[in-house]
């Protein structure tokens, strides 16, 4: 392998290579001259010292290696321009033909729907995996109109999809900022706090109840975290398609959490049975038996339908928010509702 | 001949059921797979493979390290492959001691990594991480997003060479991935003469013996003392 990085001085490494450091911290060698290069530093190495460390000279150099060249891939890497996903239909559980193929694109937002076990995981399984005709549906991905290459498609760093689904939980032990930090780090972006701002502004419009940037994630309430999460993966993960599984009403703005989505030219993929979440969807994808029986585009009397279902979420919201401050429902529901009037 | 597999991470990183459902997919393949099953006290994962089908064997270390034992049986277990008839072997070691490196050259070697383990766990884990060819994430389904990014940055930073594959032991999510990476594993007849890619940690002071009291004068052979400053 070429040494390009080990037999200049570390600290011309770290010049054009900020992220340098993070191999040392991560090795744990602590006590390095910066002013040697690395090649110096590991042939003056004991034994004893690599064996703790757990790599031979010459693995050690080569690992120092791809790291940066990895570091530099990641952090030159263009935000993934992902401009359409194609799916082919492929087969259901009996072996009947899908006989279909659509199209997703950027900004949209399509709704997964299916009783249980009828294999809406499958679906939003071969868009992660980009299937090739060799996962158990037979169905093919596209991306950008044409098969991804083979060998992008295992590696995790040209992974496509970002998941959100009602089971996740934080278990990392960091305040809010701490926690928007890191990720803003994994991304090796130039302003971390000015977007770790932004994320928790974004968060704090989404869920019901404020929080600051002190507390602690795995202090979040229900509503709080799903808040948090939404806001996190749509200003700084850098995976173009999302999957949702439900978001229920549980203290989130579910409409300001799709617009969200949505103005940062995500590719929406939930799975719901909500009237309000699917009508607020472009199209349904209807999975039965395994297989796409077909796609229902919202229809027009559907979005008309879409704001007497926003009114009524809109009224059962301030119910819930009564009910929250310790209020009774004494009053007369139809003209709560204005079913007069609808 | 018969195409070998090492698995190896640390305990309760879900191992066996990423095992598990990456052979359902190699079997719908048309492909058969046994499993070496090593483990220090007692194992009751030789069952779990026997009733999915999968021809099984254990091999319990006792009191000796886990992966020791496992290379010095490894050859055996190989020749018990080949002469199954089997397509693939799979050989699941336990890593107890998260330094292990039970990897051998050219051999498709995977490791799994538990992402509930904690951001730092990456850093932690010796050549059993930083060597292997795939490593598996587990348990990232019950994580957020932005856990599952920074987790598997820190896994890239600590191998940077290596595949990384995002499993679900539950619902089988990326079993399928694995299966294709498992089909380039190389065919093997015998390992004699093979090399592991780091030596195991080293052991050999006077408690791997036996000693049993505390106090320097007991301590003989490989003995190593912190670092207490000055």
């Amino acid at each position: 392998m070429k040494r390009e990085f080990s037999t200049i001085p570390f600290n011309d490494v770290l010049v054009a290579h900020p992220y340098a450091g993070d191999f040392l911290l991560s090795m744990g060698m602590n006590n390095f001259d910066r002013s040697r290069t690395l090649q110096q530093f590991v042939d003056c190495l004991q034994d004893d010292q690599l064996e703790d460390l757990g790599l031979d000279r010459l693995q050690l150099l080569e690992q120092f290696e791809l790291f940066i060249g990895k570091m530099r891939e990641l952090s030159n890497a263009p935000s993934k321009q992902v401009d359409s996903i194609t799916i082919i239909g492929g087969h259901n559980k009996t072996g009947e033909k899908e006989q279909v193929r659509f199209t997703l694109k950027p900004g949209e937002v399509i709704c997964v729907v299916g009783p249980t076990g009828a294999g809406k995981s499958r679906l939003l399984e071969d868009i992660e995996c980009l299937a090739q005709g060799d996962t158990p549906t037979g169905r093919q991905i596209f991306v950008n109109n044409r098969i991804p290459d083979e060998d992008q498609r295992f590696s995790a760093e040209h992974k496509l999809v970002a998941q959100l689904s009602q089971n996740m939980n934080f278990v990392i032990d960091l305040t809010v900022g701490e926690f928007i930090a890191a990720h803003a780090d994994c991304r090796m972006l130039a302003e971390p706090q000015e977007i770790a701002n932004r994320v928790a502004k974004c968060a704090n419009e989404l869920a019901g109840e404020q929080f600051t940037m002190d507390t602690p994630v795995t202090q979040l309430s229900g509503g709080q975290s799903r808040a948090l999460m939404i806001a996190d993966t749509a200003l700084l993960s850098p995976l173009p398609i999302v999957l949702i599984d439900e978001i229920e009403n549980a203290g989130v703005d579910r409409k300001k959490a799709l617009d969200l989505l949505v103005k940062e030219e995500k590719i929406v993929l939930m799975s719901t049975h909500d009237p309000l979440l699917a009508l607020m969807g472009d199209k349904r994808v209807v999975i039965r038996n395994g297989g796409i029986a077909h796609i229902l585009m919202t229809s027009k009397a559907e979005r008309a339908n879409l704001k007497e279902l926003e009114w009524i979420d809109l009224k059962m919201t301030e119910l819930r928010n009564l009910i929250r401050a310790g209020g009774a429902i004494e009053f007369d529901m139809r003209s709560h509702f204005q079913f007069d009037l609808v | 001949m018969i195409r070998l597999v090492t698995v190896s991470g640390p305990p309760s990183s879900g191992k066996t059921s990423v095992i598990l459902k990456t052979i359902d997919c190699l079997k719908a393949k048309g492909f058969s797979a046994g499993v070496i099953k090593f483990d220090c006290m007692s194992s009751h994962d030789e069952r779990l493979y026997e009733k999915a089908g999968i021809p099984a064997k254990t091999g319990l270390s006792g009191n000796l390290c886990p992966d020791h034992f496992y290379i010095s049986n490894v050859d055996e277990c190989l020749t018990w492959g080949v002469s199954s008839g089997l397509d693939f072997l799979i050989i699941e070691s336990a890593g107890l001691c998260n330094r292990c490196s039970p990897h051998i050259k050219d051999i498709l070697s995977v490791c799994v990594i538990d992402s509930l383990s904690g951001v730092n766990t990456p850093q932690k884990i010796g050549p059993m991480l930083k060597l292997a060819d795939i490593v598996v994430i587990t348990k990232g389904d019950i994580i957020s997003q932005a856990e599952r990014e920074i987790f598997i940055f820190r896994v890239e930073q600590a191998n940077p060479k290596a595949m990384i594959v995002r499993s679900n032991g539950i619902t089988g999510q990326g079993s399928h991935e694995l299966a294709i990476m498992f089909e380039t594993a190389t065919k093997q007849s015998a390992l004699t003469g093979r090399r592991l890619r780091f030596s195991m940690p080293a052991a050999l002071c006077s408690y791997c013996l036996g000693e049993m009291k505390i106090g320097e004068s007991y301590q003989r052979g490989n003995v190593k003392k912190m670092s207490w400053g000055k």
